[in-house]
């Protein structure tokens, strides 16, 4: 019907489509530049590099995100300065674990995503409305997911309508679910899940919720091989988000060297971090 | 039955192109300009909704007279090519040039083809390049045909009065606030400059800049109400709020919460003796 490369000018299709979502558009004039749209036979995930451990947690103003640096294929560390939270567009952020590949493919495409729709209808989605539009997406992925080229996102964001910041998890279905406070996904995600259940505070400030997620990133390489802790030799720290009222900025790499110097100093007396008191 | 009579090509094209510059005519007019910090597109329109000028990637901007619906159709074809293309390459591979060139087959191969009527449309794709000078306004026509304007451009029902008048000001160095203050001064004596001009206020025009010195890679913002007033008035230009949020609906809960009527009181059980004690497990 429609010449399948996007090189060619503006075909039929591009007058007729009938819907404000880019990758449904894609889907229809040019289905193979599409991640989700390909085969995989068993076993090609042992082929990806793994993305592993996000951490994300609210505060007052906003919600916070961030990301170790590593990425592993196997025993092998495929990359150390990988990244893998991203600004979803200007009042949101997405962080993805998984097959590295695809990942950064679906951050493309959601991003676009979100703009494509911005700019044909006027207006921005919803926050809900845009942590939906991320569940169709994996929902499509899954084919891939059951060979082994599994993704799974955590979506953060400024909600103006509740005027709070929002955190979304995701299965491989699709499934969509709001998280309350804090949470992690990735292979370290059950040892940082752990350490922010002892350093949450619900009225924590930006510079501290930075404090805490680094922290939980730490606990997480710590305890956990695939998740890369701070490289001090390198200068290569987490990538720390933040989503607020002003819109979404990273934590300049300066700052967050500080914090993770003052975390490793604080450590060097008690390596298990800080302590929560018993009761 | 009806007998098709023969015309002759070029009568058809004529015919064509007439159909479609009369209906071009009809609309107000759009102006596209170079300003110091990038372009400046300012439309009369009084309608909040239905936008004439709009965004179509980082560094590309669109404005059309004509047809709303025709026009928008061409605006979301574009900003459907410009997306995957750079989606598909690069972000830095989407071109005004490439839109241009686009639309211009697009528009070309609708104007000759003798089954749809023309599109009664005029459309400016304007781009901001790497530096000033390769800023580009390249302009429409309803038969495709393809133009490259030097200073400013202007579309709609009375476009060569307007020019006139912003010819005789038009100086590329000019800053914001001067740029538009002269495209409205010329929007406004579309009468011609020997007659009465008319007067426009914030509510008549739609005003939006590609602007060179915004840090986002999205260079295309509207400026609309108070920042509008305050440009038209005042000698300053307004900041870059960035990107301010719509208003949004305050958020209302799926369900109301309740509150259970209050339960019999806490020594019922001894009174009412064995009818409210637990059940024994099955033997």
């Amino acid at each position: 019907m429609s010449d399948r490369s996007p090189s060619v000018g503006l075909t039929a299709d591009f007058l007729r489509a009938d819907t404000s979502s880019f990758a449904d558009f894609a889907a229809r004039v040019a289905p193979n530049v599409l991640p989700t749209q390909r085969n995989a036979s068993a076993g090609a995930g042992d082929l990806a590099p793994h993305g592993t451990t996000i951490v994300a947690a609210t505060f007052p103003g906003g919600v916070c995100v961030a990301g170790d640096r590593r990425a592993t294929m196997g025993n092998i560390i495929a990359q150390r300065d990988i990244e893998k939270v991203y600004p979803a567009d200007e009042f949101s952020i997405i962080g993805i674990a998984g097959a590295a590949g695809i990942a950064v493919e679906m951050v493309g495409l959601f991003q676009v995503e979100l703009e494509h729709y911005e700019k044909l209808e006027g207006a921005p989605l919803s926050l809900v409305g845009k942590a939906s539009r991320l569940a169709t997406m994996i929902r499509m992925n899954l084919p891939l997911a059951m060979q082994g080229l599994l993704v799974v996102p955590l979506f953060a964001g400024w909600d103006p309508a509740t005027q709070e910041g929002r955190i979304f998890s995701y299965d491989a279905t699709g499934g969509r679910y709001e998280e309350h406070a804090f949470f992690s996904v990735g292979s370290g995600s059950v040892f940082a899940r752990g350490s922010l259940k002892k350093l949450y505070r619900p009225d924590l400030e930006a510079t501290e919720a930075t404090m805490a997620v680094i922290q939980a990133l730490y606990d997480a390489a710590d305890d956990d091989s695939a998740t890369g802790g701070p490289d001090m030799t390198r200068k290569i720290f987490p990538v720390v988000l933040l989503a607020t009222a002003e819109g979404v900025h990273r934590v300049n790499d300066a700052q967050v060297g500080e914090l993770v110097g003052e975390v490793l100093s604080s450590r060097m007396d008690r390596p298990d971090g800080p302590e929560a008191p018993l009761r | 039955m009806s007998i098709q009579f023969y015309v002759a090509p070029e009568q058809q094209m004529k015919d064509r192109a007439d159909f479609a510059r009369k209906g071009i005519a009809r609309g107000r007019s759009v102006i596209v300009l170079h300003y110091a910090d990038g372009i400046l597109f300012v439309a009369e329109n009084r309608s909040q909704a239905l936008h004439k000028v709009s965004e179509i990637y980082d560094r590309i901007g669109f404005a059309a007279v004509g047809r709303y619906n025709e026009f928008e159709n061409l605006r979301m074809a574009g900003i459907r090519y410009a997306d995957l293309r750079g989606y598909t390459y690069d972000r830095t591979d989407v071109t005004g040039r490439g839109l241009a060139n686009a639309y211009a087959q697009l528009l070309g191969t609708i104007f000759s083809s003798g089954g749809e009527k023309p599109y009664e449309v005029e459309i400016i794709v304007a781009e901001l390049g790497a530096t000033p000078d390769l800023d580009q306004i390249y302009r429409l026509t309803y038969d495709g045909s393809v133009a490259d304007e030097e200073n400013f451009a202007v579309m709609g029902g009375s476009a060569e009065a307007i020019a006139q008048v912003l010819g005789t000001g038009f100086r590329k160095e000019l800053g914001l606030a001067e740029a538009t203050k002269l495209a409205v001064r010329a929007l406004s004596s579309d009468n011609g400059s020997d007659s009465q001009a008319r007067r426009l206020d914030v509510d008549a025009l739609e005003v939006a800049i590609l602007d060179r010195t915004r840090a986002l890679p999205r260079k295309f913002r509207r400026i609309e109400g108070a920042r509008l007033a305050a440009l038209l008035t005042e000698e300053i230009e307004p900041e870059d709020q960035g990107v301010v949020p719509p208003p949004t609906l305050p958020h209302e809960p799926a369900v109301t919460e309740t509150e259970l009527p209050p339960g019999p009181p806490a020594d019922s059980n001894e009174v009412d003796g064995q009818q409210q004690a637990p059940q024994d497990p099955a033997p």
